[in-house]
Formats: C-alpha cells, structure tokens, sequence
C-alpha cells in the first residue's frame, strides 16, 4: 500500500480564541492562501458545508441556506438525535474578500452579532471571528452554559429531567 | 433553581466534550450520566461545595466502591474531575483545573480548531482547482 498523506498541510497554523472585554470573543488565525479563496469558502454554501461542522459531531447538517449579501438571509438546519434545530439570522454587512457581519437570531432573547473579517497579509490571510454578545450578561449566560448555544437539546434536557425528577 | 441549573450546565458539558472530542454519536447516551438520580445528586452536591468520595458515600448511604463507580462515570462524561491530595480524593464540578471561563475558551478553541483544518483541506482543493484550470488554458 502506497501511502500518501496529501489531504493535510504540513504545517497547521495555530488557532487563538480570547475573550475582549466584557462582551467578546475572538478567534483567530491564519490562511495559507489570499482573502478572495477565504472569503469564498465561507459565502459559498457549498463549499462552507464541507468544513463548517466537524467531523464526527453527533449533529448533522441538514440543509444550508446563505445569500451573502448585505441585508441577505441565512438559515442552517441541523439534525440532532433524530430531531432538527435551526440557526438562523441576517447578513448586516457584506463586503466581498473583506468582511462578512451577521445576526444570530435563533434565541428568544437578542443575539450575538458576529464579524468576520479577512486580511491580507503577504499573500495569506488573517482571519478574525468576532461574536459580540448585547450584553456582559449574555456572554456570562453563553459562558455558564445556558440555553444560547443549544437551545433545542437543553429543553429536550429539561424535559427528560423534569420527568425523572418527579 | 440552582439544581437545575447545575444540571444544564452539566449538559452543556456534555454537548460541548461531543462537539470538541467526537465521542460517541449518540446524544442519548451522553446524557445517560445524568440518568441516575443518585448521579443527578451527586452533581448538585459538588455545585454547593466540592467533597470527598468517601463523605458523599456517606452522605448518599452507599459503600465506597458504589460511590467511586458513579465517580467514573461522571468523570468520563467530563462532568467531574478528581484529585488526588494525600490519602484523600477530592471531587469538584467540570473538567480537570479549569474554571468555566477557560473551559469555554478551551472548548470554542476545539471546535474552530477542527473547522479550520476542515477549511485549510479545502482552500487546498480549491487552490488546486484553480491550478488545474490555468494549466489547461
């Protein structure tokens, strides 16, 4: 057997995530290859689907809507154990191979709104993923684990608590 | 509601250990930690205070080895982490020296790790494709 690892790069960049102040996180990191490419990997849905949900998760993507354009839909289904959720906001900026800034409104209360932006530098790109919560309390809630980030389990959750616990 | 809450932050343990570490792809059997109501007690107890395996034996009137058993299995779901100090082990809620601000972190840093492997392999299909278009022109 001819083995050829060619599905890898050979060095992997690192990726950084860190809180900003009381209502941020950041993640970055970097590309080996100019914003355009970037920035086409993640507004075409074809192409973001392949890479969006790791592989392995124990959820599945269902379908992938996404009109990148400024003022533009977006709705992701996931598939979770049988039942499905949805993700689902609105494009507030589009700037083509530069920025992307959407809502995120699948929660009862307001959202974060989360910028992506994608920076040349010497021919890669710099990635920067900003979610911005309303609130120092919102990110609090994110952080201690309540409902924002996967509203649909935690209720199937409670449920199945609230049935055992009687 | 401190219980409950307790017991959704639990879960979210749960979720978050899936989504970084692809454990099994079955939710239902992540949540069989927090299927037993003795286990359920156990992880309301440690989010009062932390406690020895030996006093929450006590405390739910079992023998040790009942106790270290539920132990693992919650320790397994990255529920409770143990130390050892001495002769005594300690238990307390969530993973092994984190905080939940650096647990978040840690976990977010998993997760946009394995996207952006992911996205590295297809910008490298991509930019292959666009090779392979300009040498056939």
């Amino acid at each position: 057997m001819n083995q050829q690892v060619t599905n890898h790069p050979l060095a992997q960049n690192a990726t950084s995530v860190e809180r900003k102040g009381d209502r941020e996180l950041v993640v970055t990191r970097t590309f080996d290859a100019e914003p355009r490419i970037v920035f086409k990997a993640w507004s075409d849905p074809e192409l973001f689907r392949k890479w969006w949900l790791p592989e392995g998760a124990p959820m599945t993507l269902l379908s992938c809507d996404m009109d990148v354009r400024t003022g533009g839909n977006y709705r992701l289904e996931f598939g979770v154990g049988g039942q499905s959720t949805e993700f689902f906001g609105k494009y507030l900026e589009v700037v083509p191979d530069e920025r992307i800034v959407w809502t995120n409104d699948e929660s009862d209360e307001e959202g974060a709104v989360t910028t992506v932006t994608f920076e040349e530098q010497d021919g890669k790109t710099l990635l920067s993923f900003h979610e911005l919560y309303p609130t120092r309390e919102a990110l609090e809630e994110a952080m201690t684990g309540a409902a924002a980030a996967l509203p649909t389990q935690l209720d199937q959750l409670d449920e199945l608590l609230s049935t055992l616990s009687e | 509601m401190k219980p409950l809450w307790d017991l959704r932050w639990a879960a979210y343990c749960v979720i978050l250990n899936h989504m970084v570490q692809y454990a099994t792809p079955d939710l239902d059997l992540s949540f069989a930690a927090l299927s037993d109501a003795t286990r359920r007690g156990v992880i309301e107890q440690l989010g009062r205070a932390d406690a020895s395996i030996t006093s929450l034996a006590e405390k739910f009137q079992m023998t040790l080895t009942g106790m270290k058993k539920h132990i693992s299995v919650l320790e397994k779901a990255g529920l409770v982490s143990t130390e050892k100090v001495g002769r005594v082990r300690t238990c307390r809620l969530g993973q092994a020296g984190l905080e939940a601000e650096a647990e978040w972190i840690e976990a977010h840093r998993k997760l946009f790790e394995a996207r952006f492997n992911a996205l590295d392999n297809v910008i490298l299909e991509m930019k292959q494709e666009e090779e392979d278009e300009s040498a056939s022109d």
